[in-house]
């Protein structure tokens, strides 16, 4: 099995261009004839890249769960909300299958994508041989899911509005939904920022490692 | 049909050569599954098609209310715009632009490029800057969020159920019938046959 790389061969990330890459050390790079984007072998500095915004993901995460996203004022007493508590509350007062998405989209879908990173980023790091399929299908996995995080933030502007619109009572953004998004965000680029072709570069140069 | 080719995976750049694909059919990279080729059929007139489509609903979806919130028989509506103007009226900048980017501009340079690429492509000739065009498209797609938004908007509606009675607005509508047209439209944008389009003179290695 060749890979492009071992042939001096790269594909444009934007286009899908098959090329020829500029002879050298290192990691050359040149423009796509194509659609004019920069071409390189592997994304660069991939795995630093996505690391440092991996680490930062992880270090909003706390408040992002811990800080209330969203302060409910009716006749004059504030309650504050939290991810968690809003799921709570749809399970008490909505109904649980939207209740159990909400769970799904806010709680599990940004815990899955850091594990996710964190594995990928320690596999590649420690030049596993282990299931390389599967890991590429995680990374598939963890870019497909991601924006549907976005949803508590929207849950938040629209009740904002809404309540705002209705003079019902106050909805209030919190630090919470900040940091919220900015989890989204963030893991939403560490997760472009990752070359899944480097979970395959180091097969059949290596002896297979049992891990 | 796409002749036989040589293509190396985006995936795990294995190098392989591609056979003949049939129009309708798709090619699978040998080591790791992903889809290397798919080509459709009149992919420029169907995606072409579909863009119109998506920007009519567009348009509906930005200037009619998305809810209708009834307090004792008084009305108010909510229109998409509103979402991301209160949270910048309450001083919460950063969510208000995130908030502005995924469901109003994402959106529609979503389907703005998308019919910038695919219409001049579906009358027979290359439009003026395609390649730009088509690589803002690709990377502006993740962030486009209206199927999430909906998502969010559903949520919003059984959260305060028990505050007021709340009506969909025909904005709602038109955001629901947006999403399957958009997702559609991908399916049937064939990327490689854009490309070697857009920028037919350049030679495979
Ligand atoms: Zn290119
Ligand atoms: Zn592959």
């Amino acid at each position: 099995m060749t890979m492009a790389i071992e042939r001096h061969l790269a594909t444009c990330h934007a286009c899908g261009l098959l090329q020829r890459l500029p002879a050298g050390p290192g990691h050359p790079r040149a423009a796509c004839p194509r659609c004019g984007a920069d071409v390189h072998a592997r994304k660069t500095n991939s795995l630093q890249r996505t690391w440092a915004l991996v680490v930062a993901s992880v270090l909003l995460f706390l408040p992002a769960n811990l800080l209330p996203i969203m302060e409910v004022t009716t006749l004059g007493t504030p309650q504050a909300d939290t991810i968690m508590s809003g799921v709570v509350h749809l399970l008490e007062h909505g109904s649980w299958p939207l209740a159990l998405v909400v769970f799904f989209a806010s709680v599990v879908v940004p815990l899955f994508k850091i594990l996710a990173l964190l594995l990928l980023l320690i596999t590649v790091q420690r030049q596993s041989a282990w299931r390389p399929v599967e890991r590429t299908r995680l990374y598939r996995l963890t870019e497909l899911l991601g924006r549907w995080s976005m949803v508590d933030i929207f849950v938040v502007t629209v009740l904002a509005a809404l309540v705002q619109a209705g003079a019902l009572a106050e909805v209030r953004a919190q630090a919470g939904a900040v940091f919220f998004g900015a989890v989204v965000v963030v893991t939403m680029i560490a997760a472009e920022s990752f070359d899944p072709r480097l979970i395959w570069d180091r097969l059949g140069k290596e002896t297979p490692r049992h891990e | 049909m796409r002749g036989s080719h040589l293509i190396a995976c985006h995936d795990c750049d294995l190098l392989q050569q591609v056979p003949t694909v049939p129009a309708g059919g798709a090619a699978r990279c040998g080591r790791c599954d992903a889809v290397l080729t798919r080509v459709i059929p009149r992919t420029f007139e169907r995606t072409a098609a579909l863009g119109l489509a998506a920007l009519i609903l567009l348009i509906v979806a930005n200037v009619f209310p998305l809810l209708t919130l009834e307090i004792q028989g008084r009305l108010t509506h909510m229109s998409i715009v509103a979402g991301a103007w209160n949270l910048w009226l309450q001083g919460a900048d950063w969510l208000a632009g995130l908030v502005f980017v995924t469901t109003l501009i994402a959106p529609a340079l979503h389907v703005g490029l998308l019919l910038w690429v695919v219409l001049p492509l579906a009358g027979g000739r290359r439009g003026p800057a395609g390649a730009r065009a088509f690589r803002w498209l690709q990377s502006i797609r993740p962030w486009s969020m209206a199927e999430v938004f909906m998502l969010g908007v559903l949520v919003s509606m059984v959260k305060l159920a028990d505050l007021a009675v709340i009506v969909p607005g025909i904005a709602l509508w038109a955001f629901a019938a947006l999403i399957p047209v958009l997702a559609a439209s991908m399916v049937t944008l064939d990327a490689e046959e854009t490309w070697r389009t857009l920028a037919p003179e350049v030679p495979e290695p």
